[in-house]
């Protein structure tokens, strides 16, 4: 019988540390690591990108030692308040519907929405009866995702809009030719562009949405943090630390 | 629970799971069709004849859908040779991919249970058939594969349950059947509990459908009746 | 003898491990509730049966998939209201966690079946060759019952097991770091979509072999003692 009685404490050990608790010693924060460049992961597995060198000058500046989670976007906002981590610094944009589940602190930087589509793609336009019956690719749960789809409810376009789990995802497609452009924040696709596979795409027409405010998100009513964040984020402006970074990844300021 | 949002969106949902119904649809009789030649050949006498089924059955049982999935979808779209080739119209459009690679793997299954009901026919039935005169062929289609079906129908109707929830996974290929659609509402409303708790609910319900019209179809067939010895 | 694989081999290895490590917990977990599930079914108290059947028959309509979703994202109120109840208000599931759960869930639904069926299959007489004895209720089934149906089950729980092994995929979707989200992040540098999951797909096909040869040598040790049945 002893095979079974190591049967079941084994089983039983298996369920009390499967639902042990996280301990809050450390700030969490949360980012979805495949966002190149705001967020992604090297080869050996370590989360890099603009996103995550901000939030570690803020914890710098907080005199906070900060953890990285990683979470997939669709889950992102209800991993935070599912508290899996403090602040989610991961390139989110500031929208009304995302204010009611969260709060805000000030934006971190200003993005724009623009079109991607093939050099080889002369005629490309905005607006309706281009877009209309051509398929779309954007990530799911982003600015962009619900920009197409506003479209389609609030002013009858008909664009067939495709949604991805990872960005990647999206311009994988894109070069198959599954997709006729994707639209997503600027930054990130010239990024992309500059890349080999890149190459054989460009911007098309102007941004879509001009001021996309990136912001980091706290949990509703965490306004200690909240504030603590904004203070160490004027810091980081105010003594050159920001720059350092942008510069490190855009040749432009996109504060 | 927030029931308002759930009628909200229980019109968008309907419309997932119509697409859910035409995924699993066309797998399951798609699957059906390529299983039989598969499981006749998986239970030959000739190990040649054997070979190749048992690989690829042991390919797609052995490895996630999921997986597979992504190796019909993102993976064949690496190379120019399939992109420039007749089938791309078909493979670029993910509800032919998600079809495909949902077909290719529950025929793997399929075939299995089609191969376990041959072997479970009582050998003399087949030997009377012989014995009467009929040919092989003529044995295989009067006699062999009515028995097999009627042995394989509960085997069967399990495997097209086990499909009908295999299909949530086509969301990740962009697909906004019912899990997708359940996704693409939570990234609006932010409200994972009630809108998943939605799509369960059609879930089950098209579950429950599905195993009382297999119920009727076993009954119908007499199923209970000619199961094997 | 791994393929550097654009410098991601040993991230894809540390993948196989955690897959290995999921499955095995998902195991545990799967038997206790499968165990329990069984149990349910057959007693004779019908409020426990209804119990028995209900679990296995909600939990097996559901994808798979629902369930890592919804207990990664569902479970925040219970999780909070819970860990406030033993004074710790951050308590919350991680996604090794969530994943456990729910495909032990899975699992645990599919295996009371198995279970079941062995526990019906045990001829009538031993247990009450037991009673005779003066045996107690729960000698008779740690003594008589259990050794039997666990003989009886293997087979069925192995199948269950394949599967589960397999379902453990599903888990990247919540960003767990195994095989299948290891091969995803390989795809994000490298471009080549077809060779990373081409090499997920082998690595879950070599994990399915030995999981086969495992359960060959418990079915043997099982059946121990036992001719085996001839036609």
């Amino acid at each position: 019988m002893q095979t079974y009685k190591k049967f079941l404490l084994a089983a039983a050990a298996s369920l009390v540390f499967s639902a042990s608790a996280m301990a809050a010693e450390t700030l969490k924060m949360g980012i979805e690591a495949a966002y190149p460049p705001f967020n992604n992961k090297d080869a050996s597995g370590n989360v890099v990108g603009f996103d995550k060198d901000i939030g570690d000058a803020l914890c710098a500046k907080m005199k906070v030692e900060c953890s990285v989670v990683t979470s997939d976007w669709d889950g992102i906002i209800p991993a935070l308040n599912a508290k899996k981590f403090d602040f989610l610094i991961s390139s989110l944009s500031i929208t009304e519907e995302r204010k009611q589940a969260v709060d805000f602190t000030e934006p971190y930087y200003s993005n724009k929405l623009q079109f991607i589509a093939p050099k080889a793609t002369t005629d490309f336009s905005t607006d309706k009866a281009y877009l209309s019956g051509k398929t779309i690719g954007a990530q799911r749960a982003t600015l962009a995702g619900t920009w197409l789809d506003d479209r389609n409810m609030e002013d009858d376009y008909n664009i067939k809009v495709t949604l991805y789990d990872t960005q990647e995802n999206a311009y994988l497609d894109l070069l198959s030719g599954r997709v006729d452009a994707i639209l997503a924040d600027k930054y990130v696709q010239y990024e992309w562009l500059k890349s080999k596979d890149g190459a054989a795409f460009e911007f098309k027409g102007d941004p879509v949405v001009e001021s996309d405010k990136i912001g980091i998100a706290v949990r509703k009513g965490d306004d200690e943090l909240r504030t603590k964040l904004n203070a160490a984020l004027k810091e980081i402006v105010a003594d050159g630390t920001y720059k350092k970074i942008n510069d490190k990844y855009f040749p432009f300021s996109i504060y | 629970m927030n029931w308002e949002v759930i009628i909200k969106w229980l019109p968008k949902l309907a419309q997932g799971a119509t697409l859910t119904l035409e995924l699993v649809a066309i797998a399951v009789i798609a699957g059906l069709l390529l299983a039989i030649p598969l499981g006749i050949a998986r239970s030959s006498r000739l190990w040649y004849v054997r070979a190749l089924p048992y690989a690829y059955i042991f390919f797609f049982r052995g490895t996630p859908l999921l997986v597979q999935l992504f190796l019909v979808y993102y993976g064949l779209a690496q190379f120019d040779a399939v992109r420039s080739s007749s089938l791309w119209p078909y493979l670029r459009d993910p509800f032919w991919c998600a079809t495909a690679t949902m077909t290719l793997h529950t025929a793997a299954y399929i075939a299995e249970i089609l191969r376990g009901a041959i072997q479970a026919i009582p050998r003399g039935e087949i030997e009377a058939a012989r014995a009467l005169g009929m040919s092989r062929p003529k044995a295989l289609f009067y006699i062999i594969l009515p028995r097999a079906a009627r042995i394989g129908l509960p085997a069967y109707s399990n495997e097209v349950i086990l499909m009908l929830k295999a299909s949530a996974l086509a969301s990740t290929v962009t697909l906004l059947e019912l899990t997708g659609m359940a996704r693409t509402i939570i990234a609006r409303t932010y409200l994972p509990v009630e809108i998943f708790f939605a799509a369960g609910m059609f879930y089950l319900l098209m579950a429950f459908v599905l195993v009382q019209g297999f119920k009727q179809l076993e009954r119908w067939l007499r199923v209970d009746a000619c199961q094997g010895r | 003898m791994m393929i550097d694989l654009y410098g991601f081999g040993p991230a894809l290895a540390a993948g196989a491990l955690m897959t290995v490590k999921l499955a095995l917990s998902a195991l545990c977990l799967g038997l206790v509730l499968g165990l329990l599930g069984a149990l349910a079914k057959t007693s004779p108290y019908k409020p426990l049966q209804w119990l028995g059947g209900t679990y296995s028959t909600l939990v097996r309509g559901v994808p798979e998939l629902l369930w890592v979703l919804l207990i990664y994202f569902g479970t925040v109120n219970l999780m909070r209201a819970l860990g406030e109840y033993f004074g710790n208000p951050d308590l919350s599931l991680n996604a090794f966690a969530a994943g456990v759960i729910a495909l032990g869930l899975c699992f645990g639904a599919y295996a009371t079946e198995v279970f079941r069926g062995a526990i019906l299959a045990i001829p009538k007489g031993h247990r009450e060759a037991g009673v005779a004895l003066g045996l107690s209720k729960w000698r008779i089934f740690t003594r008589l019952i259990m050794p039997q149906m666990w003989r009886i089950a293997l087979p069925g729980l192995g199948n269950l097991f394949m599967i589960l092994m397999k379902d453990t995929a599903l888990v990247s979707v919540i960003g767990l770091e195994e095989i299948m989200r290891h091969a995803q992040i390989g795809v994000t540098v490298s471009k080549q979509p077809f060779t990373f999951y081409m090499v997920a797909a082998f690595m879950y096909l070599g994990l399915t072999v030995l999981a086969m040869i495992g359960m060959h040598f418990l079915e043997r040790r099982a059946a121990r003692g036992f001719a085996r049945s001839t036609q």
